[in-house]
């Protein structure tokens, strides 16, 4: 059981990492390496700061509205206690403004901080790095993943792979149910909706495994909807590359019908290519103004279901 | 002839589901059994299904949020007894009866324990508390009830003929739509709400104009006792947000029955839509839940630490911001959709601002008990509880105000837990703090004290246990509704959160053991006065139980405490110079018959049985047309009979149990005793 | 005797402050239902564009058709109102007379939208076409069947008044009857001015 590393290293939060070292005393083995407590990528790890840093700012009012109560109780008990007796005391304009303005300027605290941190870790805004984006769209299927990457032109199902080193961009659609998809150790969720695109933007500190999930309960493929999300370094990448780029099977519109279908426990499948524009595709779907299809593709998968 | 419905439907494809089946249907017909043994079905036709008085009306909804509470309790005990166990395994439950278990749970705790007990509550005394003879809708007050009982009635029926809804309580589409969900247990649960929030939002007009209009002589809004604040608030709150609930049940209904298209995945659904009317349903919701049980909270510190509520007016203005406020929040229960920064930002500060009145409430109560006498009741050992446990609820609430915190905590166990965190101690605690503190007005006698004590302690210690590891499990990354898992980390806490069930298991057997006990014990623990704990708020002005009538005389309030103060000034147990007629209103079985129909209405479209829709629906109207044109409602109580009740009363009373703030002395080890007076 | 006009007396009394809650009590319900309304516009607004492939608004709104039911229904606000002043000068024959012309109007109000409906539903635009039908159905079709208890109710004060003549309760009953029936007048004009106006414009 050992405190990670990544949290002493930030000088500014040394006294969290006190914090947590208690918390490590307090809930043993397991929690060391939970993911929201010692996340692997900046984005997380400003989530989970912000959670400490609310956390902390909280207990000025916590502690003492707990204490206090417990002092009370033991003070003025009827047997036994110590305290005075002042049956028609009721008011007194001290307290109230204290205990009106202490919590409220508590919130305006925190409400600065939600303003700020809320644009500043928008989902949707893209990560700056020296290196160039990383793109990715990933369908919620029942009950699977299915990742896209544009920029090789493969397919992955129940394994996600990215270089390390570059920030990782992911479009996000569900061609059945609401899902959300999470990486706990890089970062927060957002919704998988079907006709909509939502949008993750994560980065990964090094190279590692993660593991990420559909949160949303979906059904009864639910409990086994995750996958393993591989950051790896540019040798890794490119073998990985290669790997997919060997595999024979492709994603083109009849395959993935296939694969649409309910399915618990998916195998890790790769797809050395996919059906043009497939993400696309699967969006129009659900659009509200259907036209002609300009391709056979197109009308399999957007008909397939009906 | 009977729809979609066949032999199939009774659950033969599990033991489990098969035994809870036979549970439910043992244990109506034990009932049956047992009202007919005792010959006994006349004097409860006659006496309580058909009574409007809003005492009995309010006993037989606590009856059936105790009996819910069993079977919502079983439900969560399942849970955890199957996840403790499904590390790399299917458990002892398949997925489907997983899911249809936590949707069950969820939908009965809140709608058929949470809701009915508070409703209980406030039926018994808050005509009490402001000096009313009854409410303002007695029959109406009969038709919320039974519509509550037919909503009850369908969730425990779907346990036997057919399946529940596997779409958890808030059932989202498009899941919950026909194409993810085509059999009838999403439909259970829909007319299980559409039928009780029918009732909910009758209860909701008939106690804001019970308040409103029918308050005594003196009794201003600022001197109305705190737990009648509570419920103008939430009765306002409830005619507000139920017809959210209702037109939203009916859009998926609509979807589902007859194929329309409001959230349907493509044809020009949304799905977003239904997300944001159940949660401006469902924000406020939760405060419906939470501030009747402060404002029990309010009258039991008070009454406990033998002095006046510290702060009344701010206790006040806190419970009416909560209630403006609980309507600017709702989308922090989706912040994970996808909305821009500006919006989640909005509605993360408008959650926060929740936070400084309910803080303000916490140290209100808190300064109640500076420099007083506390007795260690159960009610008010629950109210401790509740104050200790409820400020690490709302911590973590206000951590999952912070949208970029949402993110890495939403669907988690940690919000599980964090909403556990806010309803066991927030609501439940504060209602059987109530059970407690009224149930010698309700019944005459006290209940046991040292099995309350006992009942506490289990459930406290049984929360702790259950749910701290939740809130680390989140932390660790585990989902909620997980039918299995394969992270052998999180087992030793899951097992932790199911011995903390089993706890709270002790704790309900506790209170049923109480329960037993007292009645029992019931001669020795009467209460003669009507006041037995020297309390403070006209409710205790009255016998326990109290007459038909409550009040003879119309008291004159004077106080915020009235009855504190009529103690003080010697005019309390004063017999008046003279007793008037009093109108009465009459029983009527058509609260019975329409809740009946109702039931009958929701199991028929559950089933797609199409002439008995149209029949229980004809009878319903029937039923209030009779209601409509009858203008021979009540009948009149003569003064005779009223002075002979009056008197009965009195007589029983000796100085010596008369109590006298004034002359307060810490006497007697138990906390139930009454505090001799001044004799 | 004289016991029993005391009797009387109280049950009057009593009856009087118990009608004055109803009458309060009424009012909350409008605002409930007017809730409900709301949100069945809100749902209105935010599908309304979502045609799917099925027929847009400008298709299946015929703004003549939509006058003649504005007509009806602001008429039979307008003989209900004569019906309530009618009941204030206590003429039970013109109060009936009157309920009559109501009542004839409604029906007339939802044979129109029979005929409306049915029509939409014959070219291919029910409720099941798209998120912007079901919207409109739902919306409008909730408006009608408030209607359609209207004159049940109708129905049932015009008996009233006969059989009872113009006692106490049976005024008060008629009275909320005319909120509930001015409330539906002004939801549909909501619905003229939300649903149809913008939809063929």
């Amino acid at each position: 059981m050992t405190i990670p590393r990544s949290i002493l290293k930030n000088s500014n939060h040394f006294w969290m990492a006190g914090l947590l070292g208690v918390c490590l005393l307090l809930q043993g083995c397991g929690v060391s390496d939970a993911p929201i407590l010692s996340p692997k990528g900046p984005v997380a790890l400003a989530e989970r700061n912000l959670l400490f840093t609310a956390f902390a700012v909280m207990m000025i009012v916590a502690i003492p509205a707990i204490v206090l109560t417990l002092y009370f109780v033991w003070r003025y008990r009827r047997d036994g206690g110590k305290g005075a007796y002042t049956p028609d005391w009721d008011s007194s304009w001290k307290i109230e403004s204290v205990v009106w303005l202490v919590p409220a300027a508590i919130i305006v605290v925190l409400g600065t901080l939600v303003w700020q941190s809320t644009h500043r870790l928008d989902p949707y805004k893209e990560l700056v790095s020296d290196k160039p984006v990383f793109r990715v769209q990933a369908v919620a299927l029942d009950w699977k993943w299915l990742f896209l990457y544009p920029e090789l032109g493969v397919a992955s199902v129940n394994e996600l792979a990215f270089p390390a080193d570059r920030p990782l961009s992911i479009e996000i659609t569900s061609d059945t149910v609401m899902n959300s998809l999470m990486i706990p150790a890089l970062g927060g969720q957002i919704y998988a909706m079907a006709g909509m695109r939502s949008e993750l933007n994560l980065l990964a500190d090094e190279p590692g495994v993660f593991m990420g999930r559909n949160t949303m309960y979906s059904g009864d493929g639910f409990a086994d909807q995750h996958f393993k999300a591989h950051a790896l370094s540019g040798d890794g990448f490119s073998s990985w590359k290669d790997k997919v780029a060997e595999e024979t099977a492709k994603l083109d519109a009849e395959t993935y019908l296939q694969l649409h279908k309910q399915s618990t426990a998916n195998p890790v499948t790769y797809y050395s290519a996919y059906e043009t524009d497939l993400f696309n595709l699967i969006l129009r779907k659900y659009s509200p103004i259907v036209g002609p299809y300009e391709s056979k593709a197109a009308e399999l998968i957007c008909r397939g279901a009906a | 002839m009977l729809g979609r419905l066949t032999i199939e439907a009774i659950p033969l494809y599990s033991w489990v589901a098969m035994g809870g089946a036979a549970v439910t249907v043992c244990g109506g017909l034990a009932v049956f059994l047992l009202i007919t043994y005792l010959r006994a079905w006349k004097v409860l036709w006659t006496d309580w299904l058909t009574s409007v008085d809003h005492k009995k009306i309010g006993i037989m909804y606590v009856v059936l949020a105790l009996v819910m509470l069993v079977r919502g309790f079983v439900d969560a005990l399942m849970m955890r007894a199957q996840q403790a166990i499904a590390l790399n395994s299917e458990g002892y439950l398949p997925p489907e009866h997983f899911e249809q278990i936590f949707s069950s749970h969820g939908t009965i705790m809140i709608f058929f324990v949470a809701m009915p007990f508070l409703t209980g509550l406030i039926n018994i005394i808050v005509p009490q508390q402001i000096g009313a003879r009854d409410v303002a809708f007695p029959f109406l007050n009969s038709v919320s009830l039974w519509l509550t009982a037919a909503g009850a009635g369908l969730v425990l029926v779907s346990l036997v003929v057919g399946k529940f809804s596997t779409a958890g309580w808030t059932g989202y589409p498009p899941y919950s739509g026909v194409e993810f969900s085509p059999g009838v247990g999403v439909d259970y649960w829909l007319w299980a709400l559409i039928v009780s929030g029918v009732g909910s939002t009758a209860s909701g007009i008939n106690f804001i104009v019970t308040i409103v209009k029918n308050r005594c002589p003196g009794m201003t809004y600022m001197r109305m006792p705190l737990f009648t604040w509570t419920a103008l608030c939430i009765s306002v709150l409830i005619a507000f947000a139920f017809p959210a609930l209702t037109v939203v049940a009916a859009q998926l209904t609509l979807d589902r029955t007859l194929g329309f298209h409001f959230f349907t995945n493509g044809d020009g659904g949304n799905m977003m839509l239904f997300a944001n009317l159940i949660w401006i349903w469902g924000h406020p919701e939760v405060y419906i839940l939470i501030l009747p049980a402060f404002g029990i909270f309010s009258e039991v510190v008070a009454t406990f630490s033998r002095k006046r509520l510290f702060g009344y007016k701010s206790l006040v203005y806190a419970t009416a911001c909560i209630a403006i406020l609980s309507f600017t929040v709702w989308l922090h229960h989706f912040f994970t959709m996808g909305s821009s920064a500006n919006v989640n930002a909005v509605f993360g500060i408008a959650t926060m601002i929740i936070a400084v009145p309910t803080g303000v409430k916490i140290f209100d109560w808190m300064f109640t008990m500076y420099r007083g006498r506390i007795e260690f009741h159960p009610s008010m050992v629950y109210t401790i509880g509740f104050m200790v446990t409820f400020v690490i609820g709302g911590v973590t609430g206000v951590l999952l105000a912070l949208p970029p915190a949402d993110y890495l905590m939403h669907n988690s166990t940690f919000l599980v837990a964090h909403f556990h965190n806010m309803l066991i101690p927030g609501a439940l605690f504060g209602y059987f703090a109530g059970l407690n503190y009224w149930f010698p007005k309700a019944f005459g006698f006290k209940l046991d004290a040292k099995w309350g004590i006992r009942s506490f302690w289990f459930w406290f210690i049984g929360f702790y246990l259950a749910f701290m590891p939740l809130y680390v499990l989140g932390f660790m990354g585990m989902s909620r509704r997980m039918e299995h898992y394969a992270d052998p980390n999180w087992q030793p806490y899951l097992i932790v959160a199911a011995l903390g069930a089993l706890c709270i298991l002790c704790g309900i057997i506790c209170i049923g053991v109480q329960l037993y006990v007292s009645a029992k014990n019931w001669g020795s623990a009467r209460d003669v006065t009507g006041d037995p704990w020297n309390g403070r708020t006209l409710d205790w002005a009255t016998s326990s139980p109290p007459a038909p009538y409550n009040f003879a005389v119309l008291p004159e309030v004077r106080d915020v405490d009235a009855f504190h103060d009529m103690k003080i000034h010697g005019t309390a147990y004063r017999p008046p110079a003279h007793y008037e007629d009093i109108v009465m209103p009459r029983k009527s079985g058509l609260g019975p018959v329409i809740g009946a129909m109702a039931f009958v209405l929701g199991f028929a479209f559950v089933w797609y049985i199409w002439w008995l829709v149209a029949l229980s629906l004809v009878l319903i109207l029937i039923c209030i047309g009779i209601r409509a044109c009858d203008d021979d409602t009540d009948f009149v109580m003569p003064a005779a009979e009223v002075a002979r009740i009056e008197a009965a009363h009195l007589a029983q009373i000796t100085p010596v149990d008369m109590h006298d703030m004034r002359d307060f002395e810490p006497r007697g080890a138990a906390s139930g005793t009454p505090l001799a007076g001044r004799a | 005797m004289s016991e029993t006009t005391m009797n009387e007396d109280l049950l009057e009394h009593e009856e009087r402050k118990s009608l004055e809650s109803r009458e309060f009590g009424f009012w909350v319900y409008l605002m409930t239902d007017a809730i409900i309304f709301a949100l069945l516009f809100a749902s209105y607004v935010v599908l309304s564009k979502n045609s799917a492939a099925g027929p847009t608004s400008k298709d299946v709104f015929d703004l003549s058709h939509t006058a003649g039911e504005t007509a009806l229904l602001l008429f039979s606000s307008l003989t209900f109102g004569l019906a309530t002043i009618a009941m204030s000068l206590g003429q039970t024959g013109r109060v009936v007379q009157w309920l009559f012309v109501t009542l004839a109007l409604g029906l007339g109000f939802l044979a129109m939208e029979m005929i409306e409906f049915s029509g939409m539903i014959g070219q291919g635009a029910g409720p099941e076409t798209s998120g912007f039908l079901s919207a409109f159905f739902t919306l409008v079709g909730t408006h009608g069947l408030h209607v359609a208890f209207g004159v049940i109710g109708i129905c049932v004060m015009i008996g009233q008044v006969l059989v009872k003549g113009l006692t106490i309760p049976v005024r008060s009953r008629l009275f909320r009857l005319g909120l509930f029936w001015h409330f539906l007048d002004i939801v549909w004009i909501g619905i003229f001015s939300v649903v149809y106006l913008p939809g063929v414009m």
